[in-house]
């Protein structure tokens, strides 16, 4: 029923071809969890706009990732509020926790590590957002017990 | 009986899904009956999980900082035997609780649905006056009228700059084009602010309204919600609302049985701060990069798809509804001459109380800081407020009397903002924080400009050397001069008030950056290289500093003096923090 009333914008004339692009883009990140060579390829085949094009649109916005990544993603927040909160030692506990850098990946390809600017939760601060699970009111010695309250929750759903 | 639970995003971060996974399972369980309920975000955010009871005649009671094992007593005392559990509440109808001063010096119309509806139950929203002003608006049939009461109204947007809503709908209208869009601007990029992720989250309905009735008003027949990838629930809780208007007839084709037609359709943002500028946002949703472009042409004649196109941020759309309701005069009666109603502000930082304050224009900083948030925490010294995000700037602690108003704010050298209100106290370090903001804006400068380009990169590199304890004499005068040259030659906002953040802490706080230049010390004890940390002779080998410290920097034996080895100490500041003895000092 509904189905019918929802315009399908891609074949409205006026909407463009170049107005899917970023869902597209995001579609494929979705799927990947990054954006492979073979997609942009794909991407360009589909909407008839060069590859020079999407890949600039693609690197200009922070969301598009080049690389694959781990399992999850776990954000820390840098904003204005998780900054006064003490942001910085958040992500210094989590570096030598995980013994890597922001943007990169641990070894067994379970997190990475990525810095964002605000997850909307600053009475929280500081924040940290792994997959779609917020944990707020941190200090760095809380890490710890973080990571392994999710590697066990992990493990359960696996379980079951 | 029932029981409802807050499930904004705070509160699942407080752990409120599963005090209501437990609820569900005890409410089938043979003991007391009730029924169980969801809500969005009361803006209680520092005593969140929120749960709410409400018995048969409507009275209701909140406790705050629910955790599952108090939820048996709750449910025993109050729900079966009726005697609310006095020391848990945090505000009730009969006058209970700690904390209602802080919703009693509110006056919530942007937020009049928040935590007191299910967002994901039409109904809930129908049920206290929902969708009305839409279908007053489509019998009235008369959008000049309307657009007459919006700028009656004395709204103006609260996105940032402040224009007329009804203005901005009034040029739109007058606009000639093939289509008409409204966009909501969802973008919040501010960051340290949370409005609109709430109101989307608790209230997505009152939105998508304002939105419709804004259609209405200028002739458009599709809106797009521009909303930001980092705010997963909001989204959901949009598509859910879209749907279900879109199924009761509230918003597609023929709305109500007139001739007015409306779709609605969202689109993720990806990540770009200046796409919350409008003519950025627009080229977004076109599938472009994100940058800005010239004005004029006003997005109100060349917008979206080059259509004329009104462009309103989302607590703008949220008043809308309320304005057609409740008149004009309801409205404007609130505020000081030029600023009208509300503005929801959103409170972080080293308050007490962080949340969500919607209050009337014209209340004073030192109000909403200290009567209604109950001041700065852990008793520490009020030091300023940090309003607009990257484009405002720090207003300190002797100009606390400063009203809430577009210009009082602007004439401080900060900006009223969406809303975003970071509290500072003595232990933050305001060249710190103008470095904080310049390396936000430096990241996000999409690079059209040179100025905003390499103008605060070069900013970023000054202030950077500053809090290293590099910094140089004429560096003060440099960042001035830099300031003025990056605020007059870029073409968008972001570049124009990208130095504000530097300029007011220079303004008020200079010989905060006088002291790191010359005397290599951060009044703040925050900027690391400016900072050592020594354990002296009243360590009692307590052994609590040397479990914290997450470097493993302290050693030392049981009831021994311990020792801090230097270049393992990252100056996180936790041995300071969790020594009770005040054996650690830091310099
Ligand atoms: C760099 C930059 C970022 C902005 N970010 C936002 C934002 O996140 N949300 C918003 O509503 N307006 C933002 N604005 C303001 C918009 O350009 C525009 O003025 C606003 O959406 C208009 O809505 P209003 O009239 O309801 O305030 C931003 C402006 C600039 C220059
Ligand atoms: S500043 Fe970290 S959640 Fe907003």
């Amino acid at each position: 029923m509904s189905d019918h009333k929802r315009i399908d914008f891609r074949t409205l004339q006026y909407a463009g071809q170049e107005g899917r692009l970023i869902p597209l883009l995001q579609q494929a990140q979705a799927q990947d969890g990054y954006i492979a060579r073979e997609r942009l390829q794909e991407i360009s085949e589909q909407t008839g706009a060069p590859i020079a094009q999407i890949y600039g649109v693609a690197t200009f916005y922070a969301q598009f990732r080049f690389q694959p990544v781990g399992k999850h993603i776990l954000r820390v927040c840098h904003g204005t509020a998780c900054h006064v909160a003490g942001a910085k030692a958040i992500s210094e506990a989590l570096e030598s926790h995980f013994g890597i850098h922001d943007g990169e990946t641990t070894p067994d390809r379970e997190y990475t590590l990525e810095t964002v600017s605000c997850l909307g939760c600053c009475s929280l601060a500081p924040v940290i957002m792994i997959d779609g699970a917020t944990y707020g009111n941190l200090s760095p010695t809380d890490i710890k017990k973080v990571i392994k309250q999710h590697r066990q929750a992990g493990e359960e759903v696996v379980k079951k | 009986m029932k029981i409802l639970v807050g499930l904004g995003t705070c509160g699942i971060a407080a752990g409120s899904e599963a005090i209501y996974r437990s609820l569900a399972a005890k409410a089938g369980n043979g003991g007391p009956r009730f029924e169980l309920g969801k809500t969005g975000c009361l803006g209680m955010c520092y005593i969140e999980p929120l749960v709410e009871v409400v018995d048969d005649s409507g009275a209701a009671w909140q406790y705050g900082g629910v955790t599952e094992d108090k939820l048996d007593r709750i449910l025993e005392e109050h729900v079966a035997g009726g005697r609310p559990v006095d020391e848990w509440l945090v505000w009730s109808d009969d006058g209970r609780g700690t904390e209602g001063a802080y919703l009693a010096r509110q006056n919530r119309i942007v937020l009049r649905n928040c935590g007191r509806i299910d967002p994901e139950v039409l109904e809930e929203y129908l049920a206290v006056g929902g969708y009305e002003a839409l279908r007053k608006v489509l019998q009235d049939k008369d959008p000049d009228a309307l657009i007459n009461l919006v700028v009656e109204s004395g709204l103006r947007g609260r996105g940032g700059a402040g224009f007329l809503t009804g203005m901005k709908w009034r040029f739109t209208r007058l606009a000639t084009g093939e289509h008409k869009y409204i966009i909501c601007n969802a973008d919040e990029g501010d960051p340290g602010a949370f409005m609109d992720r709430s109101v989307l989250e608790s209230d997505p309905h009152s939105v998508l309204e304002g939105m419709a009735v804004a259609g209405y008003a200028i002739g458009a027949d599709h809106g797009y919600i521009y909303a930001r990838a980092e705010y997963p629930k909001a989204i959901e809780r949009l598509n859910i609302a879209i749907a279900q208007a879109e199924a009761r007839g509230f918003l597609g084709d023929r709305i109500l049985g007139s001739d007015f037609s409306f779709h609605i359709r969202l689109k993720e943002g990806a990540g770009a701060f200046v796409c919350g500028e409008e003519t950025a946002l627009i080229g977004s949703i076109e599938g472009h990069r994100g940058m800005p472009r010239v004005r004029p042409p006003f997005p109100a004649t060349k917008g979206l798809w080059g259509c004329p196109t009104s462009i309103n941020n989302v607590e703008t759309f949220a008043n809308v509804p309320w304005i057609i309701a409740n008149g004009a005069a309801a409205f404007n009666c609130l505020g000081t001459a030029n600023s009208k109603g509300t503005k929801v502000f959103a409170m972080a930082g080293k308050v007490r109380r962080g949340g969500l304050v919607e209050v009337p224009m014209g209340i004073s900083i030192r109000e909403i800081v200290f009567e209604i948030c109950g001041g700065i925490a852990n008793d520490r010294k009020f030091k300023a407020v940090q309003m607009g995000g990257p484009s405002g700037g720090c207003i300190p602690a002797e100009l606390y009397d400063t009203v809430i108003d577009y210009e009082s704010i602007n004439k401080t050298g900060a900006i009223m903002g969406s809303g975003g209100l970071v509290v500072m106290d003595e232990t933050t370090c305001m060249v710190d924080i103008a470095r904080f903001f310049l390396d936000f804006t430096q990241r996000e400068s999409c690079g059209k400009c040179t100025f905003c380009r390499v103008g605060t990169k070069r900013m970023l590199e000054i202030l950077t050397r500053i809090c290293e304890g590099e910094g140089r004499d004429g560096d003060i005068e440099l960042l001035e001069h830099l300031a003025h040259l990056v605020k007059n030659n870029s073409l968008c906002g972001l570049g124009q008030t990208a130095p504000n953040p530097v300029l007011t802490t220079l303004k008020y706080f200079r010989s905060e950056y006088e002291a790191h230049i010359t005397n290599k010390k951060c009044p703040a004890h925050h900027c690391q290289k400016l900072l050592s940390y020594t354990i002296t002779e009243a360590c009692t080998g307590c052994t609590v500093c040397g479990r914290v410290c997450p470097t493993g920097a302290i050693t030392g034996d049981k009831k021994q003096v311990h020792h801090l080895d230097q270049s393992k100490c990252i100056q996180c500041d936790e041995c300071y923090k969790s020594c009770k003895f005040h054996a650690i000092v830091r310099s």
